[in-house]
């Protein structure tokens, strides 16, 4: 047998059968949910008297819709609570898994699916959602649908797709200290572009990739669709083994080696052919700043703002202008001199416990500066919230002068009630920095958490190894 | 999807060229969770006096008596006589959604907007091409003759007038076999995928022995 790619497995091991034009009738494993894209789907389902295929495969929660304070209040919006209440009901009435609102387990579902152990390996997950591309972090074939194939899927267990191509993302050498794994996937799209990964299917490998942790892995997965990418994934190791054991969903005791023996296979075979690899040194990798209006407008913390003179391609340029424009920069200002109105540290590429963690290790004893109108710490989950107490995370950053709320989407793309106001400057966690994603003329600038709490201490964006550690 | 075999009703004429789906639903309405209900809201600027949004009772609305949905000969109709371009402009689902809420199955125009033109197969509707000739004629026979009748006929591919009108009609039409097919037995991508349940149900017997976890 030939050689395969840890896509190719994937893809391999879950064709139903065949088409006679080239596509093929997948089979998925795993369907998440949540408010915005669920409605038309289940009404489908209904219209066509049809039930869903496989109840269990399914698991809901909503999450771009629900206020993060208040919460026992309900939601305000009636639009918004109408989405939600159409959610637990389509629910209730097909018998599918929802941890609601006022569920610990409730939150982002692309956090919340991992933690309960609802994304394994070698198998395939989709969602109405882009960043589904993040349970590729687990060896998964993950990738985003639009509402009709949400029926589909609920429908049949089943899509129709054509193959993509494979790509090889290889990062090797050592990390500083400084550099997570946000800085490694913004420093990747800077490299390969917004479109560079289109038509491909992004496996991110090398040691530096191996060297993170599950939620560092899932924050580089998350992005690939940043890069273009409808599905990014990372091998299975004993990291990957080490992180799914002994959640909710994943195989029970008897069935556990049975498991681990099978997931072993869902890496790219030492031969495998890759239609396109790029490789990045982890030595040369410095934590980054966005400046512009898509992901790939990113800088290192040390550089200054990017002058469209210098771009010789005249689309380019013309981008450039429009951005910085928008973003309210001039070119040639070092980016660490550029005061910031608000922090989010949120988001389903930045909210896990590890991430909450980064940024009270960088609050601890310090004070957000005055300057900062609001600092925002959303957890991913309800339960990521709890843990986060628990270990006393929540009154480290309180005591610094950040917000703690309950989990959402929140001002990722502010659906709900957070949102920044016309040119409201935002060092965010989160994936987009497009126009407006934050709320009507807001400037967002994706950063890691630790580079974001750094910001909501000096005031405006710094190297967060300049900034005091209290042990 | 509801199957199209053969039909008879009354045929509506919207004698203007490049109808966008703005036109035929205009955006406010996308805000719904709903696939259904766009029916009162089809046409909605030109059908009331007043401007529509979500959540308005429509029976209360003043209507536009010159706009022909709302005169009483064209009531009941299930065939819209269109212009060219019909359905240009956003690719928006709620298009075809509207208009089969209504209850028009069938769609016909020299000329349909690409996308547009696919939705309709996805949605139970029947857009059919016809020549600038042809539709002229047709244009004027319903014009001429109230409670004027078409009979579709997507098995024989056939359109034949069934009143009494100066011009009798007997008219042959084109399309795609495979989407006269899936019209034919109801099908939708979802009902084609579901033609292949067997295959299914063997790939997750043989998964069962491999994933039994996933089961
Ligand atoms: S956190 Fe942001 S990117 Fe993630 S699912 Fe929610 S809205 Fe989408």
């Amino acid at each position: 047998m030939s050689a395969k790619t840890l896509y190719d497995k994937l893809w391999d091991s879950h064709v139903v059968r065949e088409n006679d034009d080239g596509t093929s009738l997948l089979y998925i494993d795993r369907q998440l949910i949540h408010e915005v894209t669920s409605p038309q789907a289940f009404e489908g389902l209904r219209m066509a008297n049809r039930k869903p295929w496989k109840l269990s495969a399914n698991l809901a929660t909503p999450d771009h819709n629900v206020p993060t304070t208040d919460r026992e209040k309900g939601i305000e919006d009636p639009i918004s609570k109408l989405q939600v209440d159409t959610l637990d009901s389509n629910c209730d009435a097909f018998g599918i898994t929802e941890f609601k609102m006022d569920d610990i387990r409730q939150g982002i579902v692309h956090v919340v699916s991992p933690e309960q152990g609802a994304t394994l390996p070698g198998m395939t997950l989709v969602c109405g959602d882009s960043h589904t591309s993040t349970h590729g972090a687990f060896g998964t074939l993950a990738f985003g649908v639009g509402t009709s194939e949400v029926e589909h899927v609920l429908a049949t267990q089943c899509l129709i797709q054509k193959k993509s191509k494979n790509m090889l993302v290889e990062v090797n050498g050592q990390l500083d200290d400084a550099v997570t794994a946000k800085d490694i996937i913004l420093a990747i799209i800077g490299k390969i572009g917004t479109a560079g990964g289109t038509g491909y299917a992004i496996e991110f490998a090398g040691d530096a990739i191996r060297s993170l942790s599950m939620e560092g892995r899932m924050t580089m997965s998350n992005m690939a669709i940043e890069a273009g990418a409808r599905a990014g994934m990372i091998a299975v190791d004993d990291t990957t083994i080490e992180y799914v054991k002994g959640r909710p969903y994943s195989p029970d005791e008897q069935q556990w080696s049975q498991a681990v023996t099978y997931w072993q296979n869902f890496y790219s075979d030492a031969d495998a052919q890759f239609d396109k690899v790029v490789t990045l040194k982890a030595e040369e990798i410095k934590p980054q700043v966005t400046w512009g209006t898509s992901p790939e407008m990113t800088m290192a913390i040390d550089e200054t703002i990017p002058d469209p003179a210098q771009e010789s391609d005249p689309v380019k340029q013309e981008g450039m202008i429009a951005a910085l424009n928008y973003m309210g920069l001039i070119a040639g200002t070092p980016i660490s001199e550029v005061p910031v109105d608000i922090v989010f540290i949120g988001s389903c590429t930045n909210s896990r416990i590890e991430d909450i963690r980064a940024a009270a290790q960088v609050a601890k004893g310090n004070t957000v500066s005055e300057s900062i109108k609001q600092a925002l710490v959303v957890p991913g989950s309800g339960l990521i919230k709890q843990q986060a107490e628990n270990e006393g995370l929540d009154k480290i950053l309180l005591a610094a002068g950040f917000e703690w709320r309950d989990p959402g989407c929140s001002m990722c793309l502010a659906m709900n009630a957070d949102r920044l106001e016309p040119q409201e400057r935002c060092a965010s966690t989160s994936n987009r920095n497009f126009e407006g994603r934050q709320g009507q003329g807001g400037r967002t600038h994706l950063v890691s958490p630790a580079m974001a709490a750094a910001a909501a201490i000096a005031g405006h964006f710094v190297d967060v190894e300049t900034i005091t550690k209290h042990p | 999807m509801e199957k199209f075999k053969k039909m008879t009703a009354i045929a509506v004429p919207m004698d203007r060229a490049n109808v966008d789906t703005d036109a035929i639903i205009p955006k406010q309405f996308l805000k719904s969770i709903k696939r259904s209900g766009f029916g009162p809201n089809l046409f909605d600027e030109w059908r009331y006096l007043d401007h529509g949004e979500p959540g308005m009772d429509n029976a209360n609305r003043p209507i536009n008596t010159d706009f022909v949905l709302n005169q009483s000969r064209y009531f009941n109709a299930k065939i819209l006589l269109a212009r060219d371009n019909f359905g240009c402009g956003s690719s928006r689902e709620h298009a075809p959604w509207a208009l089969e809420d209504y209850g028009i199955r069938v769609i016909i125009a020299p000329s349909f907007a690409d996308i547009f033109y696919n939705n309709c197969f996805k949605n139970g509707l029947l857009p059919i091409i016809l020549s600038e000739t042809i539709i002229n004629d047709l244009f004027n026979a319903v014009d001429s003759t109230e409670g004027f009748q078409l009979t579709v006929d997507l098995e024989q591919q056939k359109i034949i007038s069934d009143s009494a009108s100066d011009t009798e009609f007997n008219i042959d039409f084109e399309l795609d076999q495979f989407r006269r097919h899936c019209l034919l037995e109801g099908l939708d991508e979802i009902g084609l995928t579901l033609e292949h349940a067997k295959d299914i149900h063997a790939y997750e017997k043989k998964q069962k022995e491999i994933t039994p976890w996933l089961y």
